[in-house]
């Protein structure tokens, strides 16, 4: 067994006649951080899917710390780019919706201390619908580091940001990462947000998807995308996507 | 430009908001009673009243207290009935939402009885339920419930997937994922089926009322008219019924303002 924590393993999936997901074959260890970059419509919200659970595949298995994935789990929870922060519940009550066990003010304080984290501190009672769209992620990330989860899968979390928002909320990821360990899986079509976050960067073909090439990110954290080798990287990642 | 008067602009367009709200409908109500004054005065009408008479019918009738009863008996078999196509409805609805092998069953069956007119089922209430108060209470039951079934049915059936993905991802129990996200969700459609099914209960009251009984604001139009043509309090009952049904309606709408369901009605 090796001392990969999520082994994505030959998995191929179509819709039909469509093949959207061919053979891909990648592991993530303990701890990394790894972004999937591809073009759009490339399937990689697919392919991510079924390493959460959601989707089965055609073909192939993901494993996770050595188990087979047959769905979704606390474990490991997704943020996706629209969100799904109920909008009927408050703030806290967002945060605190996953939480089992434990007595009610051992689970509000637990919420209080993600909140806080966030930096949604005062917000406690407000309804999403007053929220701005950076403030959603917050809480939608809160919710999801509550209930301690190993893994983190992103699927274009900032995309819906404008850009400034979405600058702002990778360094504030990158903040929480520092006080937590996560291993995360992040899908994004933002090579500098791949290049800013991640440690490890897979590249896949147009569809049907599979890993075309893998960049390491070596780089000391917080990272400058000016930096030169930051900016090679770019250059080599863009060319990979055909640019 | 200054703050201040940046303010007192806003005040402004506020009142303005509200009075362009309420000055063109009571404009308009206001001089349809005009224009009917004038008519029936001017064509000397022996039988249809004026307003005048029509208020001092009403009058009349609020005092010795008769008319209270009328509009209690009304509302008395809305509650009833409405409230039990309420308990019928909502369960059914999320039922059928939820489970496809229920929906796939039910779902025809009740798409045949719906288009069935209320009016139409009147005889056959009268031969299962006789002419008191269970003939018009069943009536308003078979034609509330199912709008509200429908709308609840419509609703969970809509809700957003990744509202259901985040519930599986965090491995809730059924009951947390019933109580904290599927009715959460789809209370705002059961809001709009209640306002839907009470509109309906209402029309339904009168009509049934108005054929086999003697209470009820629809027992009163019959009876106004069959008791001498006594046309003022047909038309009293008729706009009486309007106000209330109009009351009703608000009183639903109220229910738009819980912080749970807020979130669909602000853009």
């Amino acid at each position: 067994m090796s001392d990969s924590q999520i082994v994505v393993d030959r998995v191929s999936k179509g819709f039909g006649a469509l093949a959207v997901v061919d053979h891909v074959s990648f592991e993530v260890a303990d701890g990394e951080f790894v972004a999937i970059v591809g073009p759009s419509g490339c399937g990689k919200s697919t392919l991510l899917n079924i390493i959460a659970g959601f989707e089965k595949p055609d073909r192939g298995e993901v494993r996770i710390d050595g188990a087979r994935v047959t769905g979704p789990g606390r474990n490991a929870i997704m943020i996706s780019q629209h969100g799904s922060v109920f909008p009927w519940l408050t703030v806290q009550d967002n945060v605190m919706f996953g939480l089992v066990g434990e007595s009610e003010s051992e689970r509000r304080a637990r919420a209080h201390r993600y909140i806080d984290m966030v930096g949604l501190a005062g917000f406690e009672k407000a309804y999403p619908h007053e929220l701005s769209g950076g403030m959603l992620k917050r809480v939608e990330i809160a919710r999801a580091l509550v209930v301690r989860p190993e893994i983190l899968f992103m699927d274009e979390p900032f995309s819906a940001l404008d850009a400034l928002m979405s600058l702002k909320m990778q360094t504030e990821l990158r903040r929480i990462l520092e006080e937590e360990r996560h291993t995360v899986l992040l899908i994004t079509h933002d090579v500098e947000e791949a290049i800013f976050l991640a440690d490890r960067i897979l590249v896949l073909s147009a569809r049907p998807t599979r890993v075309q090439t893998t960049f390491q990110v070596d780089l000391p954290h917080p990272r400058k995308l000016s930096n030169p080798k930051a900016q090679a990287l770019r250059e080599a990642i863009l060319r990979e996507l055909g640019l | 430009m200054p703050q201040d008067r940046e303010g007192l602009g806003e005040v402004l367009r506020t009142i303005e908001g509200k009075l362009a709200r309420i000055v063109p409908p009571v404009l308009l109500i206001g001089s349809l009673i005009a224009v009917w004054w004038i008519v029936v005065a001017n064509s000397e009408s022996p039988i249809f009243p004026t307003p005048a008479q029509v208020a001092t019918g009403a009058w009349a009738l609020a005092e010795d207290g008769t008319l209270w009863q009328h509009i209690e008996a009304s509302l008395f078999r809305v509650e009833i009935g409405f409230g039990l196509a309420f308990l019928v409805a909502v369960p059914l609805g999320l039922w059928m939402g939820w489970v496809s092998a229920a929906f796939n069953t039910l779902n025809p069956l009740f798409q045949m009885l719906r288009p069935i007119s209320p009016i139409a089922w009147i005889p056959v209430a009268i031969l299962w339920f006789g002419v008191g108060d269970f003939s018009p209470i069943f009536l308003i039951f078979i034609s509330s419930v199912f709008p509200m079934m429908v709308q609840t049915t419509v609703g969970v059936r809509t809700i957003d997937r990744r509202y259901l993905r985040a519930a599986a991802n965090f491995g809730v129990s059924r009951w947390v994922l019933f109580t904290r996200v599927v009715i959460p969700a789809v209370l705002p459609e059961i809001i709009v089926g209640m306002r839907i099914g009470l509109g309906v209960a209402w029309l339904v009251v009168v009509a049934a009322e108005m054929i086999a009984l003697n209470t009820g604001l629809g027992y009163l139009i019959m009876d106004s008219r069959n008791a001498g043509n006594r046309y003022d309090l047909v038309i009293a009952s008729m706009i009486l019924i309007g106000v209330i049904g109009l009351l009703l309606d608000g009183a639903t709408r109220l229910l738009e303002q819980l912080d749970m369901v807020k979130w669909r009605y602000v853009r």
